[in-house]
This record gives C-alpha cells, sequence and structure tokens, in this order.
C-alpha cells in the first residue's frame, strides 16, 4: 500500500527503505477517521512544517563536520527548506545530534531538548549518537543518546556522508507529514531532573 | 645530545637511556622539581622551554609522571624525565607549573586520570571528569562498574566547578587550601558548551569588566571519550581507528604518528611508495583542514560566504580521498606497515587538476577576505602571542610559527618523505591575529609545492611491509611525534610486550592552544573572543580525548 499523502517530491516512494513502518504508523494515526476539514488543514499545515524543518546548530564532534558539508555549497540543505539553522533551541525544530554524548554532556543535551518548543523532533547523527558507536567500551560515554531523550530518525554511519543526512532529512520530513497537526503524540516522559539553572546553559 | 648527557651524570643520574635522539632518566620524587629547574633554567645554554608532553603513568607498583622536555631552539633533542610518586595511597610530586606554563592543564589532567596530586599546584581541580566521578579511570585497578558513575541527568553545580583545591609547601609546612575560581564581586559569562560559534562543545567562564575580558576559565570534558583508556583494551590496528577521531580535521596525520610509532619500535622497514603516498595524503589533509579552519574563522568575522568558498574547495579533496580510500572525512590511510591498498587509477590526474585549481582560489580567497579592509581592520593589533609565552604554554604549529618559533617537524625531524622535499617552513614575526590567519594560506600554498614534488615521483613497489597477524610491540616506552595541521601531535605508547599496550598517551596540540586563549582573551574586547579561538583554531574532540 502507498500512503498517497506522504509524497516527497524529490524521491520516489519505492525508494525509501522502511515503508512498512510509516504504513503502519499511518494506519494507527487514522483508526478512528480522521474529520475531513481538520484532515485537510492538518494535511496543509504539515506541507508546510515538512518543507522549512529549522534544524538547532548543535555539533559536538566528527559527525558535525559532515554536516557542515550538508550545509555548504555541494549538498545544499536550502534546496529542502532546512537552511535556517537556529542558535538557539528556543526557535529550532529538530536537533540534528552529531556526535559523541559523554556523560557531562547529557544533561546539557537533555536542557537543550526541553528548551525547544513543541512538536519537536531529534535525529540521531552517526554511530555514537546512536549507541555509542567506537567508543561503547568507554566509561565515560552514553550508549545511545536515546537513553536520554526520544529520537526520531536515526542516520548510521561514522560518519554518515552527506547523503546519508539528507535521506534521513527526507525521512523526517515524511513522519512529520503523516502526524495529524492537531493531535500531535504525546511526548514520552524524560528522566527527572530537580534543580533547574544551576549551570552550564551558554544559550538560553 | 653529548653535552646533555654528561650534565646529567654529573647531576647524580648514572643510567641515562639513549633511544635515537632521546634521553631516559629515572629520577626520584623529591630530585624532581631539581632536575627540571636545572633543565630549565640552570643549563648554560639553550635551556629546556619547552614541555612537550607530561604522561601520567600507573606503573603497577606505584603513580607517577613522564615528562618530555626539549630545548625550544633544538625541538628534535628530547629528554625524558621519569618519576614516580612513592606512596600508591597518597601520590604526591612536585609541581612544575612555575617553569612552563603549560605544566598547569598536564598536571591537572595526571590528577584527574591518576589522583596524582602536585604540591604547590595553585588549581588541583579535575580538568575532564565531573567533580563528582568516581576514582581515577586510568588507574589499572579502576572500578569501571557503570553503577558507580552512572549518566547524570543534572548539570555540575557552578560553585562546584569554581572550587580549586591546592596542597603548599610553606617553609616546611603543608597547607592544604581551597580558593574560589572567581571572586564574589567578579560578573562571569558562560560561554558554551552549546554555542554557534564555539566550533564545539567547549565552554568557557570568562569574568568580564565592561566589554574587557579580565579571566577565562575553560571548563573541558564535554566531548571526553575516554579513548586513552580504551587503547589499553585494543590491539594496536584497532587503535588506529580511534586516532581518527580524536582531531578528525587531521586524522591522517594522527594515524600516521600512531603508525609511526609501531613502526619504529618494531623496527619494520616501510616501502618508499608508502612513505610517498602518506605524505601526499598528510599534505592534502592538512590543506583540507586549513581550508575549513580559514572559513570557520571568516564565518565567525561575519563572511559566511568565506565558509562556503572553503567547503567547495574541501570537497575536491574529500573527492580524492573518497576515491582511494573509500572514506571522505576518515580517510583512514595508513595501517602499520604501510598503506592499506593502492591509490585509484584517477589519483594522480585528480591531484594535477587540483593543484592549479587550488592556486587560483588561493589568489581569489587573498583578493575576497585577505585584503578586504574590514577584515584586516579587526584582525589587526589584536591576539598578541609572544614567542617566549608561546613555548612556555607549549603551542606549536600554525599558531605559534606565527610568532616567529621555528618548530616544523617536517623541518626539524623528517619522517616519510619530508626529507626529500622542498618547501619553507612559514614563519611570520608578529604574533598577531592577522597573522595566524595569513599564515594557514600560505601553509596551503607550501603543502601544495610539497604535493606536487611528489606526485609525478612516487616510486613503484608494493605499498605496505608484511606484518605479523598479531602485532606485539616490544617491551619499552616509544614517543613520536609528527605536524598535523594544529601542531605537534605526539605519541607515547608504553609496552609490556602484549598485543595490546600497556599506556597510551596522545599529545594534543588543541589542549595547550586554549592556554594560549587564555593567554591572549585577557584584556581584549569580548566581542573579539570567537574571532582569537578561530585564529587559533583548536579541535575540541582533540583537546578532551
Ligand atoms: S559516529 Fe563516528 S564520525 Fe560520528 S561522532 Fe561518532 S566517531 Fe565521530
Amino acid at each position: 500500500m502507498e500512503v498517497k499523502s506522504i509524497r516527497i517530491p524529490n524521491m520516489k516512494y519505492e525508494d525509501f527503505n522502511d515503508n512498512e513502518y510509516l504504513e503502519e504508523y499511518v494506519t494507527e494515526l487514522r483508526k478512528n477517521g480522521v474529520n475531513i476539514f481538520v484532515g485537510k488543514l492538518s494535511d496543509v499545515i504539515n506541507w508546510g512544517r515538512s518543507n522549512s524543518v529549522w534544524p538547532l546548530t548543535f555539533a559536538t564532534s566528527c559527525c558535525g563536520i559532515e554536516f557542515m558539508c550538508v550545509g555548504a555549497a555541494r549538498t545544499d540543505f536550502a534546496r529542502f527548506g532546512w537552511e535556517v539553522t537556529r542558535n538557539s533551541p528556543r526557535q529550532a525544530d529538530v536537533i540534528f545530534v552529531c556526535g559523541t554524548i559523554v556523560h557531562k554532556m547529557a544533561p546539557v543535551l537533555k536542557r537543550l531538548y526541553e528548551q525547544m518548543a513543541e512538536p519537536r523532533y531529534v535525529m540521531a547523527i552517526g554511530n555514537c549518537a546512536i549507541c555509542g558507536g567506537p567508543f561503547k567500551n568507554s566509561y565515560h560515554v552514553v550508549k545511545g543518546v536515546d537513553e536520554i531523550i526520544p529520537v526520531d530518525v536515526f542516520v548510521p554511519g561514522c560518519p554518515p556522508r552527506p547523503d546519508a543526512f539528507l535521506y534521513g532529512m527526507m525521512q523526517m520530513a515524511r513522519k512529520i507529514k503523516v502526524q495529524n497537526f492537531f493531535k500531535l503524540p504525546q511526548q514520552p516522559q524524560l528522566p527527572h531532573s530537580s534543580t533547574p539553572n544551576t549551570a552550564a546553559d551558554g544559550n538560553s | 645530545m653529548e653535552t646533555v648527557k654528561k650534565e646529567l651524570q654529573s647531576l647524580g643520574f648514572t643510567d641515562v637511556k639513549q633511544a635515537d635522539n632521546r634521553l631516559t632518566v629515572t629520577v626520584p620524587q623529591d630530585k624532581l622539581y631539581g632536575v627540571a629547574r636545572y633543565l630549565r633554567r640552570e643549563r648554560p645554554e639553550q635551556p629546556f622551554d619547552f614541555l612537550i608532553d607530561l604522561v601520567g603513568m600507573d606503573f603497577g607498583d606505584a603513580l607517577g609522571a613522564i615528562y618530555h622536555l626539549s630545548p625550544s631552539q633544538n625541538p628534535s633533542l628530547v629528554v625524558t624525565l621519569e618519576a614516580r610518586a612513592d606512596s600508591r595511597e597518597q601520590p604526591e610530586l612536585f609541581s612544575v607549573c612555575d617553569l612552563w606554563d603549560v605544566a598547569q592543564v598536564y598536571e591537572r589532567e595526571a590528577y584527574d586520570f591518576f589522583g596524582i596530586r602536585f604540591i604547590n599546584h595553585p588549581d588541583m581541580r579535575r580538568i575532564f571528569l565531573r567533580s563528582d566521578w568516581n576514582g581515577f579511570p586510568l588507574r589499572k585497578d579502576y572500578n569501571a562498574d557503570p553503577a558507580l558513575n552512572p549518566v547524570p541527568l543534572e548539570n555540575e553545580h557552578i560553585p562546584d566547578m569554581e572550587r580549586m583545591p591546592s596542597i603548599t609547601l610553606k617553609m616546611g609546612e603543608r597547607v592544604e587550601e581551597v580558593r574560589q575560581a572567581f571572586d564574589k564581586d567578579e560578573y562571569v559569562v558562560n560561554f558554551g558548551p552549546q554555542h554557534p560559534a564555539m566550533h564545539g562543545v567547549l565552554h568557557l567562564r570568562v569574568s568580564l569588566d565592561g566589554e574587557v575580558v579580565k579571566k577565562v576559565d575553560p571548563v573541558f570534558g564535554y566531548i571526553h571519550r575516554g579513548i586513552e583508556k580504551m587503547c589499553e583494551s585494543y590491539t594496536y590496528p584497532q587503535i588506529l581507528h580511534l586516532t581518527d577521531r580524536l582531531d578528525y580535521l587531521s586524522g591522517t596525520m594522527n594515524r600516521h604518528a600512531v603508525c609511526l610509532c609501531c613502526e619504529n619500535a618494531l623496527a619494520l622497514e616501510v616501502p618508499e611508495r608508502a612513505h610517498y603516498l602518506r605524505t601526499i595524503f598528510d599534505e592534502l589533509t592538512r590543506i583540507a583542514s586549513h581550508l575549513l579552519g580559514w572559513g570557520c574563522m571568516c564565518m565567525d568575522m561575519g563572511s559566511i560566504t568565506a565558509f562556503v568558498y572553503g567547503m567547495r574547495d574541501r570537497e575536491k579533496i574529500m573527492d580524492i580521498f573518497e576515491e582511494t580510500a573509500g572514506g571522505r572525512l576518515m580517510a583512514s590511510y595508513s595501517v602499520i606497515g604501510g598503506v592499506p591498498c593502492d591509490v585509484h587509477p584517477n589519483f594522480q590526474k585528480r591531484i594535477k587538476e587540483f593543484i592549479p585549481y587550488m592556486r587560483k582560489m588561493l589568489k581569489e580567497h587573498h583578493l575576497l577576505f585577505t585584503n578586504n579592509p574590514i577584515a584586516r581592520g579587526r584582525m589587526k593589533d589584536v591576539g598578541y602571542l609572544s614567542q617566549e609565552k608561546a613555548i612556555s604554554l607549549g603551542a606549536t604549529g600554525p599558531s605559534s610559527r606565527a610568532s616567529g618559533w621555528h618548530n616544523d617537524l617536517r623541518k626539524i625531524a623528517p619522517y616519510a618523505a619530508y626529507g626529500k622535499v622542498n618547501f619553507d617552513e612559514v614563519l611570520r614575526t608578529e604574533g598577531l591575529t592577522f597573522d595566524r590567519y595569513v599564515i594557514r594560506l600560505d601553509e596551503i600554498e607550501q603543502s601544495l609545492r610539497i604535493i606536487e614534488q611528489l606526485v609525478d615521483n612516487i616510486p613503484e613497489g608494493a605499498h605496505a611491509a608484511k606484518t605479523k597477524a598479531i602485532i606485539r610491540l616490544p617491551e619499552g616506552e616509544f614517543f613520536q611525534r609528527v605536524e598535523n595541521a594544529r601542531g605537534q601531535f605526539g605519541v607515547h605508547i608504553s609496552s609490556k610486550g602484549d598485543k595490546t599496550p600497556y599506556r597510551v598517551k596522545f599529545r594534543s596540540p588543541s589542549l595547550v592552544l586554549v592556554g594560549a586563549l587564555k593567554a591572549i582573551a585577557t584584556e581584549a574586547k569580548v566581542a573579539d573572543l570567537i574571532m582569537l579561538g578561530a585564529s587559533l583554531d583548536y579541535v575540541i574532540p582533540c583537546i578532551d580525548r
């Protein structure tokens, strides 16, 4: 079954890898039927949202360099409306977690995520962000950012090629497209932290 | 060399070991400071004013440190001091941070990893790990149970970050004190760890008076990945992959350093062809790194176009890498014994196309940005780094050559094919931001010259020497440096004859550059801080390792 409403102009439906996952997701979303007016309105809004995603400028290590390449001339992500990288999490829609997240950085990343306005999305870029990657055996590395924040799209590679970034972004756009804007999925509960504003928060 | 040896012997150290250009002596805990002071201050000529590296060590029965020293006028000569602390429960050594500024960070690092406390060091905080971390991870008896150190959910508390414990000896009496990094009435601004212009996750705590920077207190460790500890459980070929990811912009050179270190230890004959190919790859990496550094520095001054131009030129190099080695950013093009595969048939053609292209673009970069009066105005007269300061801080690479210190290892101690080519070591004298900016573009030109001379003369033959399936280094301490895009990258391998090393320490050229930032940012305007940082071009994962 092809889900008609999640066509991405730049890429054929068959060329995506995990269509089944998305189809299941769509079936689940539409289980109870959608009001036609609200449904259409949501589609229009999502069309706009998925074509102007604003990422947060965030990179901790090597994958960040490939992120810069994606932003530069050759594989320009401005073609897909992703070029407005924001320096403040409060204005960003998606955070690309490019690079290793270590123990000391984990609370900072979590804080950044919490500061983003909903609906917010997370892309885990590179093996480090997915599972710790080459540093899995280290004493100071978080074994995957999904331990601290929920992740929408995983892009494997060490570092992923710019093309892989773009593919991940297209997947992200598809995911945004199928959601019902008026009934966005519940944000999962994050692990609790008590005292706010105690430290390192350069950018709020 | 001989004179140094004699001097050391006259100081009472009869057992001076010699290997290549390196002398090693073991000094007892109480004599350490005396020898260090002699070498640094009291020698009649060529003082050892460059502390290359300080390696914390767990010798098994004792904890201690290894100091690699060198005279700045003759950086190929190295004296290594090995000191052990008497007690393992309360390991203490005398600090040498009044002799070399750079010892401040190195000693903090040794404390962080091994728990060795340095007497008379003003600031014995942890450097990479949080102050609430349990244990000293690089000790051999470290308990790595993740339950002891779970992933924290809260940021470190600022007051904990500011407490600076110290031990001093005042008239023979031991005084333990805790001081604060900042006074109560200082106006402190946090800059980073997540800041778009920080080039990574460094956290600077800046004390301001109006818009003048009074003090900079860097907080490291937001990308401390524990590479040195991991190396201890990996075989030598596995380690190579981690070195690529240290300073990913000079990955090829870092890898080269480890390969050279192992090859020297094994006395392995590497084919000429591999030397040539490695040199070409090193220089291409250097160009790519300088282009990115240049682009980022211009971007920090507001010129995004320059960044896009730099990245565009860099893509050409990435293509060459990809064709031959398969990787873009991580070319991984060196293995112990040579290079892993021969070059792609297009390799030479592509390089010959690239050289004139890059020359043309360099002219354009100079025309568009270097000669831009606004850019010149911003870079003129700020960020002065004197040569003495650069040496004392251990800052190497282009940043210190802009202050006139001749320290390019490619010239001083040529390795690979550098001895066979003609090129100039670019030196400038003023030590200002503009010099550090321009020197990178000039180095690109020199790198092109090197590649040009090599590309047509790559000797035929095997591309790698045969190695055993399992590589075991002989017992001993091995130290090797190469010149990477940021300065001298060193690797110290201590082997007990196993297939995994006993201890690996990397000398990060970036770590010391943050010390240089501290020096040049003081009394500068806060608006220039970002540009000063960019002019030093440090890579943060290399700092934190
Ligand atoms: S996945 Fe690989 S390239 Fe990316 S940050 Fe981790 S080590 Fe670096």
